[in-house]
């Protein structure tokens, strides 16, 4: 994982165990002190600090003018952190649960990401809209969608994804600083997953997909919570003699058609990995854009490896629904290796 | 044993809705709700900016028949609330108006070929908010209420002193955002000031049918703000009722929501034809309260309009009108590469490829 401390001085404290959740709460905390325009707020951030504890402490340490519980009411969040911005704040808001955002659809659409274009540029929504995503947790119903292909293809909107905590510090804050408006998407299966690191950390600027292992046979695009998938899917292949290079995307929109192109052209074949269902998603999407770009480059069909096409299921069920390094491996099978 | 209740104030406002210049252009005997008459000197100020927003409608209207204008939303009939809720704002205070507020937009000083830009179809808007104060009028009815309460948040987190209007109608007062926005702003005590202009119908909805509740004011009592009820007709309640609203504002006491009672005298856009939903002698009743005519009788018959007056007043409405057929008469230059210009503060690699492709089709069609 390339991971690059801001400085290199002796005082840079040695890494520790870090969370996602933490270094997302240390994220939040880093731009609250640096700049007085930052706002936090959301249902149940300030004195619980998030149900994923996200933003722990922050009302404490910043006061309820900086950091507070909103009323449940997702359009209203949302809108109301639209005037803030056109006021010159920065706000960073909380949707409790990807299916929650939902109220909050019209309010993203057709004005936080609309309204630089409305204006001819005179007015600039320098906000950030936290979504938890994702499911692999035994949530119930609506705790675990993946709604990622509704809000790229959006035009005006940013839309990233950390896999590790380290980009999750760092993808947070360059989006906090962003003038452009964010769709930070947080995995859930992921927050507590741990690296050795020091914050704060600054890795890859935030429009940069990211080689996360290297490898010549096939590359396997995933982002947020299949990042993890598909590097295990990378090692079991390797036990067999298959050597898969994973790119972590990151950046959803902007997509990095250069990284993404170079790895593409070095393995020549290429699968695409998600949760969200396969039909009109995302994955086509790049799939369509990679085989643009590079179709004499490639010796086979980009696959994708997604949920099915049915509605998010039960905890039960969820097993069989997510995509796992087994199901990855025997789609690449599908591949006629001897071209 | 009962449970314990809070003992917080609650108020409902009058049932009669505030009027101080009534249909006949006498003072009425409505009680004032604590509401200051505004002078005559100000009500003549008001009346010449209602005689200009009248006329302008009507340019425009007319415009839009020939085809100059794509669509249009005429607030004819609407002005006493469209102007005299603008005229209360301070420069400073920031207006959140929606496609029928134009008259609004003149009254805060927008030029009329920006506030028509979106009409005509040059660009979504045409103005630098910032410079006028001003929001972009919305379309997704009841969004910009919220917006209006975050701004006022701000500005009170800032300690700024800056609040903000927001005018919504009585179709856009069913929306789940207007609900969030009256809660928001009472919970968040925001400087905000809601003015719904009920004008009867949403395009061909009538009240009765959008609303099952005595009047809409009354909603304000749920979310624990004042709400009150003015005659919309008459801009010196309109006016008193904004100002007493913008000064709670000022002073920390939190947002007040404003129904004016009004009457759409035009269609809702020239693309509906509102006999299909409502009937001639309605619309002849409601000429009756005209807003521009009391306060003309009112103010002649207290000797502060006169002829010379009124002449003046003509003529600056003329001027207004005649600036709004040159402007509309000179096609506007649309810039095709600005498409790609205004969507991201920060340059996508993807957008320079489109608008080559663009630029290149443009140079092709110029050569051949
Ligand atoms: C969310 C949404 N739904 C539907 C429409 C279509 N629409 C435009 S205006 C209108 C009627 C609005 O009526 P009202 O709020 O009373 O305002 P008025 O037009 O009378 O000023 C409708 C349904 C819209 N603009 N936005």
């Amino acid at each position: 994982m390339t991971v690059t401390a801001l400085t290199t001085a002796d005082d840079v404290p040695a890494p520790v165990s870090v969370t996602m959740t933490k270094a997302l709460n240390q994220a939040l905390r880093d731009s609250l002190s640096e700049d007085e325009d930052v706002l936090v707020f959301g249902e149940d951030v300030g004195r619980l600090g998030g149900v994923f504890r996200v933003t722990e402490g922050l009302r404490k340490e910043f006061g309820p003018d900086r950091v507070w519980d909103s009323p449940l009411a997702e359009s209203g969040i949302v809108g109301t952190a639209i005037g803030m911005a056109m006021a010159g704040m920065r706000p960073v808001v909380e949707m409790q649960f990807d299916a929650y955002a939902y109220p909050a659809f019209e309010q993203i659409v057709s004005h936080v990401a609309k309204m630089r274009n409305r204006t001819k540029g005179h007015v600039s929504l320098p906000l950030t809209i936290r979504i938890p995503y994702a499911g692999d947790i035994g949530g119930v119903e609506h705790h675990s969608d993946s709604s990622e292909a509704y809000w790229t293809s959006t035009p005006g909107l940013t839309v990233l994804t950390p896999s590790n905590p380290a980009d999750a510090y760092s993808l947070l804050r360059e989006s906090i600083a962003s003038e452009d408006p964010v769709i930070f998407m947080e995995p859930k299966s992921r927050y507590w997953m741990k690296d050795e690191l020091s914050l704060p950390v600054q890795t890859a600027p935030m429009d940069r997909a990211q080689v996360v292992r290297e490898g010549s046979d096939a590359t396997l695009l995933a982002y947020g919570p299949t990042v993890r998938t598909a590097l295990s899917a990378a090692e079991e292949g390797a036990e067999h003699g298959l050597s898969i290079e994973v790119v972590d995307l990151r950046s959803l929109s902007p997509f990095d058609d250069e990284t993404v192109s170079a790895s593409v052209r070095k393995t020549s074949r290429a699968a695409i990995v998600h949760e969200a269902a396969q039909f009109g998603g995302y994955g086509a999407e790049v799939a369509a854009r990679v085989t643009e770009a590079n179709f004499t480059h490639l010796s086979a069909p980009i696959l994708r490896i997604t949920g099915f096409d049915v509605p998010y299921p039960s905890p039960k069920l969820e097993e069989y629904f997510l995509p796992t390094a087994e199901r990855i491996l025997d789609a690449l099978e599908s591949w006629d290796w001897e071209l | 044993m009962t449970i314990d209740v809070p003992t917080t104030r609650r108020a409902l406002p009058q049932l009669q809705p505030v009027s101080f210049i009534g249909a006949d252009g006498k003072t009425t005997d409505v009680p004032t709700d604590g509401l200051t008459v505004p002078s005559d000197r100000t009500l003549l100020g008001l009346y010449q900016k209602m005689v200009e927003a009248r006329r302008f409608e009507a340019q425009v209207t007319h415009l839009t028949r020939q085809g100059r204008l794509a669509t249009y939303p005429s607030a004819a009939g609407q002005e006493a609330i469209e102007v005299g809720a603008t005229t209360a704002l301070a420069p400073n205070d920031w207006l959140f108006p929606t496609y029928r507020d134009t008259a609004a937009l003149l009254t805060r000083g927008v030029p009329v070929t920006e506030i028509l830009s979106a009409f005509r179809g040059d660009w979504h808007c045409g103005f630098d908010p910032h410079e006028y104060h001003t929001s972009p009028a919305a379309t997704p009815l009841a969004t910009q209420t919220l917006h209006a309460t975050g701004f006022a948040m701000a500005a009170k987190l800032k300690g700024e002193d800056a609040c903000t209007l927001t005018f919504l109608g009585d179709g856009a007062s069913s929306e789940g955002d207007t609900h969030e926005a009256f809660n928001f702003a009472s919970v968040w005590q925001t400087p905000t000031v809601f003015v719904l202009q009920n004008n009867q119908y949403a395009i061909s909805t009538p009240l009765r049918e959008q609303a099952n509740a005595t009047m809409l004011a009354d909603r304000a009592a749920g979310y624990g703000m004042p709400g009150l009820r003015v005659d919309g007709n008459d801009i010196a309640a309109v006016f008193a009722a904004v100002t007493a609203a913008l000064e709670r504002a000022r002073n920390g006491e939190g947002p007040t929501l404003i129904e004016c009672l009004t009457y759409r005298m035009e269609s809702h856009t020239n693309s509906d034809d509102p006999t299909k939903y409502r009937d001639a002698e309605e619309v002849e009743h409601w000429k009756r309260f005209d807003p521009i005519d009391r306060l003309e009788t009112h103010l002649r018959r207290a000797g502060v309009l006169d002829n010379d007056t009124a002449e003046e007043i003509t003529a600056s409405a003329e001027e207004l009108a005649t600036s709004v057929r040159d402007a509309m008469n000179t096609d506007a230059e649309v810039d095709p590469s600005e498409l790609f210009a205004h969507v991201y503060a920060n340059p996508r690699a993807s957008l320079a490829k489109q608008r080559a492709t663009l630029e290149a089709e443009l140079a092709a069609a110029v050569q051949s």
